[in-house]
């Protein structure tokens, strides 16, 4: 069933077109990549689906996107509102300066809950969830930021699950970590997909043969090809497609 | 190759380090005759009498607790006031402010407004809260015509330490779903708590060291006051009491004592600014 699908969606910074005429539909329960070089318009059109792009000044948007049969951008739609149900991972780890617990309990403090034995057990459960609980379970009372780089990615996967989202976009999420770290991440965005939709921007096109059902390549601000992630990279009909993820540019 | 560097251009390199060398004894030299020549005439006459009682004409015996505490009401008062209204309004530039041109300008202004001498702030202190406001010549306006020279102060260092929050934190924030206030409040706030802090210190100091603003607004009186009705009242601080002891009364022994603690106290100051300072990059380092 598709949960966010994208029509005519085009995106201007100023007066520079970065997304144009975008349709896309994504899978529920499954993980689509988006890759593409460098400045192709990827994270741009991840970080509308969940209007992440309203904090940037002189954007302005075009088309829809509709989640779960609604606009996002209707009057209607409250944006936090939104952002509970379609979380993101950042590139870049970037826990608060606060314990591990409050990192994690940030997310379900701000939407209301206050009872400590229901934090409690959505601290750990998400922890769980993010294959990290057995490495800190002593120290949840410490500073998230005396965690190692990958910890501290999984612990932001962990504080966005927390809220129980119904998406989860992942914003190059691993280019910031060395390979392990990255093989756990991939793990377990794998072990993560069938509870939670991922969208997942990536400029590693093996992670996106490793971990995605579908892939989307986009080039100059359009999506070229969308297909499954078997045929862009075996069988791409379009050749710009294949020329990238054979490596002849990007 | 040595002998291609002339005779004259080693003398003149010679000659100029000699030049920078004697700046330095001099400025070193200055620095300390000042501080040993303060502490040397004060020191010996701070006396718990001093220290601890308030001038008496019978026993013609002179004591600064008044002006002691004085100066913790006027600081006390102003920080309370200036605190609030300078943190908003730096949050409001940094966070919700849209428009550059207006905030350049606001930031202008503000940087005008530290560079302006004290003397101007107690003169329309004086016309307008002393006079307008009619608060009489009293502690409350001397502490509001401080919270106006002070505000510039509070709000550039909030803004200047809210600016080192990584924008990072607060769209971490936003993609949980927190609205615009819970960011500031539960993010943005705490990591700059330190910076806050700092603008309090170096505000502190500027009220330590004020005279000519105070002598407008808060006038020279000695007595003893609760903090409600010693803002209510006339009071001079340590700085303006230095004043009044050494121009009016001659008694430089007593300037000197005083001028022994403020100089004292900078120092405590600067210190804690120091350490804050250290102590924010070490949590930024992390």
């Amino acid at each position: 069933m598709t949960i966010i699908e994208t029509k005519d969606l085009d995106l201007w910074y100023g007066s520079m077109q970065a997304l144009k005429k975008i349709n896309l539909s994504m899978e529920e329960k499954s993980i689509t990549a988006l890759i593409g070089p460098s400045g192709c318009g990827k994270s741009t059109f991840l970080r509308t689906l969940n209007r992440m792009n309203d904090l940037v000044p002189g954007v302005r948007i075009e088309g829809q996107v509709i989640y779960n049969g609604e606009d996002i951008f209707s009057p209607k739609v409250d944006v936090n509102g939104l952002r509970y149900e379609v979380g993101m991972v950042f590139q870049k780890p970037n826990p608060f300066m606060m314990s591990i617990y409050d990192n994690i309990a940030y997310g379900p403090r701000t939407h209301g809950i206050k009872s400590k034995v229901k934090l409690d057990e959505i601290v750990e459960k998400a922890l769980v969830d993010a294959s990290l609980f057995d490495e800190v379970k002593d120290r949840l009372r410490k500073s998230a930021l005396g965690l190692s780089g990958g910890q501290q990615q999984r612990l932001c996967i962990a504080r966005a699950l927390a809220v129980q989202p119904k998406v989860l976009l992942m914003d190059e999420p691993t280019s910031a970590l060395d390979p392990i770290s990255t093989a756990k991440i991939e793990e377990l965005a794998m072990s993560l997909c069938d509870r939670y939709t991922i969208i997942i921007v990536t400029h590693n096109m093996q992670q996106a043969l490793r971990i995605a059902h579908k892939t989307a390549f986009f080039l100059l601000g359009e999506v070229i090809e969308y297909d499954t992630t078997e045929r862009i990279f075996s069988n791409p009909s379009d050749s710009r497609t294949e020329d990238y993820v054979t490596g002849r540019f990007g | 190759m040595i002998e291609r560097i002339s005779g004259t251009r080693r003398t003149w390199c010679t000659v100029m380090k000699a030049l920078c060398y004697l700046s330095l004894i001099l400025v070193t030299a200055l620095t300390a005759f000042m501080i040993l020549y303060v502490l040397f005439r004060g020191v010996p006459h701070i006396t718990p009498q001093l220290l601890f009682t308030k001038p008496s004409t019978l026993r013609h015996t002179i004591g600064i607790l008044p002006d002691i505490l004085n100066t913790i009401y006027i600081v006390i008062a102003t920080l309370v006031v200036v605190l609030p209204i300078g943190v908003g309004a730096a949050i409001y530039l940094n966070e919700y402010a849209t428009n550059r041109k207006i905030v350049e300008l606001i930031e202008f202004a503000a940087e005008t407004l530290s560079g302006i001498p004290s003397i101007i702030y107690g003169l329309v202190g004086m016309l307008v809260f002393v006079q307008f406001c009619s608060l009489g010549t009293s502690l409350m306006a001397g502490a509001l015509t401080l919270v106006i020279m002070n505000l510039p102060t509070i709000m550039r260092t909030t803004q200047e330490s809210l600016k080192t929050v990584p924008e990072s934190y607060r769209e971490g924030a936003f993609a949980l779903g927190a609205g615009k206030w819970r960011v500031i409040r539960t993010v943005v706030l705490p990591t700059c708590v330190n910076g806050i802090v700092t603008g309090c210190i170096l505000s502190i100091g500027r009220i330590l060291s004020e005279s000519a603003a105070l002598l407008f607004t808060a006038g020279f009186a000695h007595n003893i006051n609760g903090f409600i009705d010693g803002l209510g009242s006339a009071g001079a601080t340590l700085t303006v009491a230095l004043y009044v002891y050494a121009s009016e009364r001659g008694e430089f022994d007593i300037a000197f004592a005083i001028a022994s603690i403020l100089m004292v106290l900078t120092v405590i100051i600067n210190l804690l600014t120091g350490y804050m300072g250290r102590l924010m990059k070490r949590r930024n380092g992390q």
